[in-house]
């Protein structure tokens, strides 16, 4: 530590970081817009200058950009020297030769940066008399807008695309106060990681395009902490809602899952909130008649009955929380209860825990994994199913460069003089997949093969980590690097649906902890809470409790948000549920309509995520809370709250929760999930002065107004019973718990880079500390698990299916959400072109599984193995059979394209 | 007449030295020597020894910016800064164009000097004949084995090799030069990490000016000593020294280094024409502060055109005459630096063209007293190294804060008479320019 001065005041400071990130780590205000705590320094944009002085008797000192200027022991600087001052000023009014003042009709208005270091740097007046420059925007598809006009060439945006992120199709385009940001031509911006140019442009030149279209200012959106459904990474997520609307997701920083970043899936995923065919009534039919709507009394009274007896199963689901899973498996018995995946995917799921416990290695945080020296991809696409973690990856292996960074002394804040020096080393990345992923541009290695013999080579690997086997062939290659690395790191998950991949994973790190190191170890699950419905457990597997409707075992079901056709055989799921309606009841609770809920007797509308309050387990076992961000219309409810009434009306003694936190505190009596009343502040929780912490901002406008034209009477603001925060401006922010805030937001700074003042220090843990609980912890001491191959045959005719994920259509809900429609493309069987030749089709000719009743359009993809058809997981294709599957050529297909043309 | 290292061959000769010519008159006989029997120590302490300094702009000595080249393994590069884009200097051009080999020569016992294998000519793109003589002239050196696997017949193995700029005056910024021969964006890099530590892809690269390349080989050839006494003061060597604006005779000579300016301009430039008097000079370039009268018997070197609050810059003086306005001089500079921004830093990016507008509207006759203010604000504020990201902006605003201290009274009179004393009728300065932009 160097102990520096700034303006008189002395402070502890990392001895070698840059002075702008130390004096933000004091929460002191010093404007920059070039600088990003992620990105690092460049210099470009000079606003942080400050005066820095030689020694004591310097009094005139110079200026320096604190962005690019160590601090050493004994320095001293000043930001309100008036030559700094004047300065910074100064670069204010040249941004503002050109800029717009387009303030009241710029979406970033409210919380522009811009706006803020304007203010904070003292430019008001204007002098320069030019005329303004004009550019041309471009369609940069249905995620992003652009508004040129706005740039003030700080290089933020091109740094994250291009450097950070990989993206390859928007650059820094002409040369002096020209500068143009954006692509070469009009057309969709390419990656995955896209929607965080929104929070990263410091103006409103990138904007949240579905955001824009039903706009509010920042300070009228109502918030509260919560996490993105979008995916089992589980990132931190701040939506806005006005109105009863949910209008669109920003980053919550979290010093440990998601950082400052995003993926395109969660930030643009989440307006299936507002979908057309949401869930929004009760409903009962008779036979095949259309749904009455009833009262929600009524549905109760239905769900209270089935409590009663024995005879039903519940099935819950892992987009559902632990809660509200819980709830249903309370309701039913936990012998009448399944967690509701498919029978496949929970033995997948209960394996990652199985091995996570074991001890086969460390379980690293998502964001930890950037410190990776080397690493060994086993069969996950994860791009496509953890989406962030890629991000993630993609600076694990710059660890290369900053390496040979700090051997050249270039401090690695310095992000130009690092890449311009490393070149773009990196370190080694390897990269087994069924098919090739984004992660491989950036593979030292890559093997695309299906999966049994993704998890050959891996137990090839461990035997090679072991010292068996040849060290001339790739796996011994892959074992000498993860061996020689200092922080190796193997991704595997159930995204290839082989559990043998996972338990070639867990031998390679298993043999590499006997070997002495300290291998993390990160397993990915396919959905929000897959790890805390697996946690949660229940008797039944979902084939098991369908067979028990079909066969009449169990008459009554209940379906908590879930789509059985995409979890089970359809033809198996149509059977139990026509059993089930002639000799029962099927009470589907959803939040949205479904082909299940189209097969219901009974519908029960329940709250989304975002209209709710709950607990999701991310892929690394973290419980985290999230809570209601705003209030859901009557009669749709929260499914714990359904549920838990109706197990009250049923005289339950076990279920007489007055509210949320009883909920929790019950479930947490179940053996694993103690720490769950840990997980999050209750109820009771107070912000600071004892406050409690307000959804809205304190500048909402409009409060007695806004709902004039109903009623001129001002509505009396609902009072929250289950969480600390208000649905009012009332209140406070902050107190004890750091995460605990409905919007970053600090005196001066009012965009989202005013996080800073609410963390411990730059880029670290939230002041209170990161929130959410591990719910458990691999074993510790004890020696290394051994997992062996297992034997399967893979004889016989047809083909293997291989599930394949896409960031924008495989997840569910995020697939109804209307800019990720626009996004995401049709399903697809990808095949071999020898295959694709053997059944007579050619790329965009239908392929028929009878057995799903399902056709597709071809991919011909070589790198798929001959024998094996890779079916992209969605609407057409969810549930996938296991063994050998007969495919053939379907003539009457018409793509979605096609039909489209015709109508 | 004292000798001419730089251009004695080109005199002999009446003009293009072909490599026939080159040889005859004892061409490669430093770089076989230097390569044969000396250590690349040896040729380095040598060079520091006569103190050779860049002759690029900043005079920094070149013996010492080599001995900055770690000893590590691996590549390393020797790049020849001959982008000359400075406005008023075309001293390298005509050493290339004429006496390429001699260029050659230099990079080869430059680069031997290094350590390094790979060398690079980052040739301004309009230089057609240079890139023309050069390329013919590293082919002779290839064929005569100067050059390739085996230079001399010895394991040192060097490529040489012309890169054509795509045309920015910030590709002679040594680390945008850098950038843009790796195929980036011409935007200057950060120092630290200088050249020598990192340069080029990332390898120790040292990048020296044509000029500077030239004076080595008769360092090798004839030593230390015999290089500094051809200096008249301070420094060594002679120095191709130009002269562009309204003398009889413009043009370029290869003189001492530390020859008097009066002498420059008044023998060797034949004196002003008739009718112009001189007002004021660059001394060495556009990016050079004004000299004026008093300053015109300082001798051309390094120490003591700082000394006057200017620099030597390139040696290429342009002068200034009492027929030109010097807001629309400086308006015309401004145009050019504005235009030459690579766009990264604000100052200089937003900072020269509200320069460049506030020029103008003084030189149009709409200008204000407050315009003057700003114009002095925004000087002080662009022009003050450490401000901007790079020294191009910096180097821009010299002529201008000169101009504002030395013919204040112009700047005024423009305001008060609401246009330009220097112009009969009217028309738009910005029209006189080239037109582009
Ligand atoms: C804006 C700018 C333009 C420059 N242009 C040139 C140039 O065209 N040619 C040149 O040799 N040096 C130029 N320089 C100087 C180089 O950066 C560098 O100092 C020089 O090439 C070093 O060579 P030397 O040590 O042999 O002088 C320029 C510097 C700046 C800041
Ligand atoms: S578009 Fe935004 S992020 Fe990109 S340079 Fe302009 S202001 Fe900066
Ligand atoms: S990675 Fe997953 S949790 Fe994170 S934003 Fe994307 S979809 Fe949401
Ligand atoms: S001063 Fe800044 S904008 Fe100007 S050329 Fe240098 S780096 Fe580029
Ligand atoms: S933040 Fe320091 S120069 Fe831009």
């Amino acid at each position: 530590m160097a102990r520096i001065e700034v303006d008189g005041i002395v402070f502890e400071a990392r001895e070698g970081e840059n002075l702008l990130q130390a004096c933000l780590s004091q929460h002191l205000d010093l404007p920059y817009f070039c600088w990003h705590p992620s990105l690092g320094s460049v210099g470009a944009c000079r606003q942080c200058a400050v005066i820095q002085y030689d020694d004591e008797e310097d009094e005139r000192g110079r200026l320096v950009m604190a962005c690019m200027t160590p601090v050493q022991e004994g320095a001293r600087f000043s930001v309100d020297a008036p030559g700094a001052a004047g300065f910074r000023a100064s670069v204010i009014e040249w941004l503002m030769e050109n800029h717009p003042h387009d303030c009241p009709v710029c979406e970033e208005g409210g919380e522009c940066h811009l706006q803020d270091m304007t203010v904070m740097s003292g430019h008001t007046t204007r002098r320069f008399h030019g005329r303004k420059k004009t550019w041309r925007n471009q369609d940069l598809g249905p995620f992003i807008g652009h508004e040129m006009n706005r740039c003030i060439t700080c290089y933020r945006c091109t740094r994250f695309y291009h450097d950070y992120a990989g993206g390859k199709d928007l650059q820094a385009f002409g040369s002096r106060s020209r500068m143009y940001f954006g692509r070469t031509a009009d057309g969709v911006l390419e990656s995955e990681f896209a929607g965080n140019l929104v929070e990263v442009c410091p103006t409103g030149v990138f904007t949240d395009k579905p955001f824009s279209q039903s706009y509010s200012r920042k300070w009228d959106l109502g918030s509260a902490p919560s996490i993105c459904p979008g995916c089992a990474v589980g990132c931190n997520i701040s939506p806005g809602e006005r109105f009863g609307r949910l209008k669109r997701i920003h980053n919550r920083y979290h010093g440990e899952v998601n950082g400052y970043f995003l993926c395109d899936r969660g930030r643009f995923g989440s307006h299936f909130v507002n979908a057309e065919n949401r869930l929004r009534r009760c409903g009962v039919r008779v036979g095949d008649e259309e749904f009455q709507e009833i009262e929600g009394l009524e549905a109760l009274a239905v769900l209270t009955d089935l409590a009663g007896g024995g005879n039903v199963v519940g099935i819950g689901s892992p987009r559902a929380s632990i809660e509200d899973n819980f709830a249903l498996m309370q309701l039913v018995g936990e012998d009448q209860f399944c967690a509701g995946f498919s029978s496949d995917e929970a033995v997948l799921n209960e394996l990652i825990v199985d091995i996570y416990r074991s001890g086969a290695g460390r379980v690293p945080t998502p964001l930890e994994i950037e410190n990776s020296d080397a690493v060994l991809v086993l069969g996950e696409d994860v791009l496509n199913s953890a989406p962030r973690l890629a991000l993630s990856l993609r600076q694990s292996v710059r660890n290369e460069s900053l390496r040979l960074a700090e051997g050249a002394r270039i401090p690695l804040w310095q992000d130009a003089g690092v890449r311009g020096h490393a070149q773009g080393a990196l370190s080694e990345l390897f990269s087994l997949t069924v098919l090739p992923t984004g992660l491989d541009d950036i593979a030292a290695h890559v093997e695309h093969l299906p999966p049994e013999q993704i998890a050959r080579h891996g137990h090839a690997i461990a035997q090679a980590v072991a010292g068996v086997g040849a060290e001339e062939s790739a796996s011994g290659r892959i074992a000498a690097a993860l061996k020689s690395a200092k922080r190796p790191l193997i991704v595997s998950g159930t995204g290839c649906g082989d559990g043998e991949v996972m338990r070639a994973a867990a031998a390679v790190s298993s043999a590499l902890r006997h070997a002495g190191s300290d291998p993390a170890l990160l397993l990915t699950a396919l959905e929000v809470n897959s790890l805390g419905a697996t946690l949660l457990g229940g008797g039944l597997g979902l084939d098991e409790a369908l067979k028990r409707l079909k066969n009449g075992a169990a008459d009554n079901v209940i379906v908590l948000e879930n789509d059985l056709y995409r979890r089970a055989d359809p033809s198996l799921v149509d059977a139990a549920l026509e059993a089930s309606r002639r000799n029962g009841r099927v009470l589907v609770a959803d939040l949205i309509e479904t082909r299940t809920t189209a097969n219901a007797t009974h519908l029960i509308p329940v709250a989304a995520y975002a209209e709710t309050l709950g607990t999701f387990v991310n892929l690394e076992g973290r419980a985290q809370r999230f809570y209601q961000v705003f209030e859901p219309r009557a009669p749709v409810t929260s499914a714990w709250q359904w549920l838990g009434e109706a197990g009250r009306a049923a005289g339950r003694n076990d279920m007489r929760w007055q509210h949320f936190d009883t909920v929790v505190e019950t479930c947490a009596s179940r053996p694993g999930l103690e720490a769950l009343r840990e997980v999050a502040p209750g109820a009771d929780y107070r912000g600071a002065g004892g406050l409690r912490i307000p959804r809205e901002t304190h500048r909402a406008s409009g409060r007695t107004a806004r709902n004039a034209h109903i009623d001129v009477h001002e509505r009396k603001t609902p009072v929250d019973t289950e969480s600390p925060f208000s649905f009012s401006m009332e209140g406070a922010q902050g107190g004890a718990v750091g995460s605990a805030r409905s919007a970053v937001w600090a005196p001066g700074w009012n965009s989202n880079q005013s996080v800073f003042k609410f963390q411990d220090e730059v880029g670290g843990a939230l002041i209170g500390g990161s929130s959410g609980i591990r719910l458990f912890e691999p074993a510790h001491g004890v020696p290394a698990p051994s997992y062996a191959m297992s034997q399967t045959s893979d004889e016989g005719e047809g083909f293997r299916l291989i599930p394949l994920h896409r960031i924008f259509g495989s997840d569910e809900l995020s697939a109804m959400s209307p800019p990720v429609v626009e996004r995401g493309g049709a399903a697809e069987v990808v095949l071999n072109r020898a295959d694709a030749g053997r059944l007579g089709a050619r790329e965009g000719d239908g392929i028929r599984c009878d057995l799903l009743s399902a056709s597709a359009a071809l991919r011909v993809d070589d790198a798929m193995a001959v024998g094996h058809a890779g079916l992209v997981v969605g609407e057409t294709f969810g549930w996938l059979p296991r063994g050998r599957v007969v495919l053939s050529r379907d003539p009457d297909f018409r793509s979605s394209q096609e039909l489209i043309a015709r109508e | 007449m004292s000798e001419r290292p730089l251009t004695e061959r080109i005199d002999a000769a009446g003009g293009f030295v072909d490599g026939g010519r080159y040889e005859e008159m004892g061409g490669y006989v430093a770089a076989r020597q230097a390569v044969t029997s000396m250590t690349p120590q040896e040729v380095c302490g040598l060079v520091k020894d006569a103190n050779l300094r860049g002759r690029g702009g900043a005079g920094f000595p070149t013996g010492v910016k080599w001995g900055f080249v770690p000893d590590v393994p691996g590549r390393k590069y020797l790049v020849c800064n001959a982008d000359e884009m400075e406005p008023g200097t075309f001293k390298d051009r005509y050493l290339m164009e004429n006496d390429p080999h001699l260029l050659v020569e230099g990079m080869i016992i430059a680069a031997y000097a290094i350590g390094a294998d790979r060398a690079y000519v980052f040739l301004r793109g309009e230089y057609h004949e240079s890139y023309r003589a050069l390329t013919a002239a590293i082919g002779e050196a290839h064929a005569n084995g100067c050059l390739g696997e085996s230079v001399f017949g010895t394991t040192y193995a060097l490529e040489l090799a012309v890169h054509r700029s795509g045309g920015r005056y910030i590709c002679g910024e040594e680390t945008a030069l850098l950038n843009a021969l790796e195929g980036k964006r011409a935007q200057p890099r950060t120092k630290p990490p200088f050249p020598p530590a990192s340069g080029a892809w990332g390898r120790p690269t040292i990048v020296n000016n044509v000029e500077t390349l030239c004076n080595v080989p008769a360092i090798i050839r004839r030593g230390a000593e015999w290089y500094q006494s051809l200096g008249l003061g301070e420094d060594s060597g002679t120095k191709i020294y130009g002269v562009s604006g309204r003398v009889k005779r413009p043009g370029l000579w290869e003189l001492p280094m530390g020859t008097p300016i009066r002498e420059i301009i008044e023998q060797h430039a034949g004196g002003m024409c008739d009718g112009y008097r001189l007002r004021g000079l660059l001394p060495g370039g556009a990016s050079t502060d004004f000299l004026v009268e008093e300053h015109l018997d300082l001798a051309m070197e390094y120490g003591a055109i700082q000394a006057a609050g200017s620099r030597m810059g390139t040696g290429t003086m342009i002068l200034m005459d009492d027929h030109v306005c010097p807001v629309d001089m400086a308006r015309n500079l401004q145009h050019f630096f504005a235009q030459e921004s690579c766009g990264f830093c604000t100052p200089c990016r937003e900072g020269l063209p509200w320069v460049e507008q506030l020029l103008l509207d003084i030189e149009e006759g709409r200008g204000t007293a407050e315009d003057l203010e700003l114009l002095d604000h925004n000087a002080a504020f662009i022009g003050a190294p450490g401000n901007t990201f790079c020294l191009h902006a910096t180097g821009a605003i010299e002529p201008l804060m000169s101009a504002l201290k030395y013919f204040r009274e112009d700047f005024e009179a423009h305001i008060r008479e609401h246009g330009c004393p220097y112009r009969s009728g009217p028309g738009s300065a910005a029209e006189a320019d080239d037109g582009a932009n």
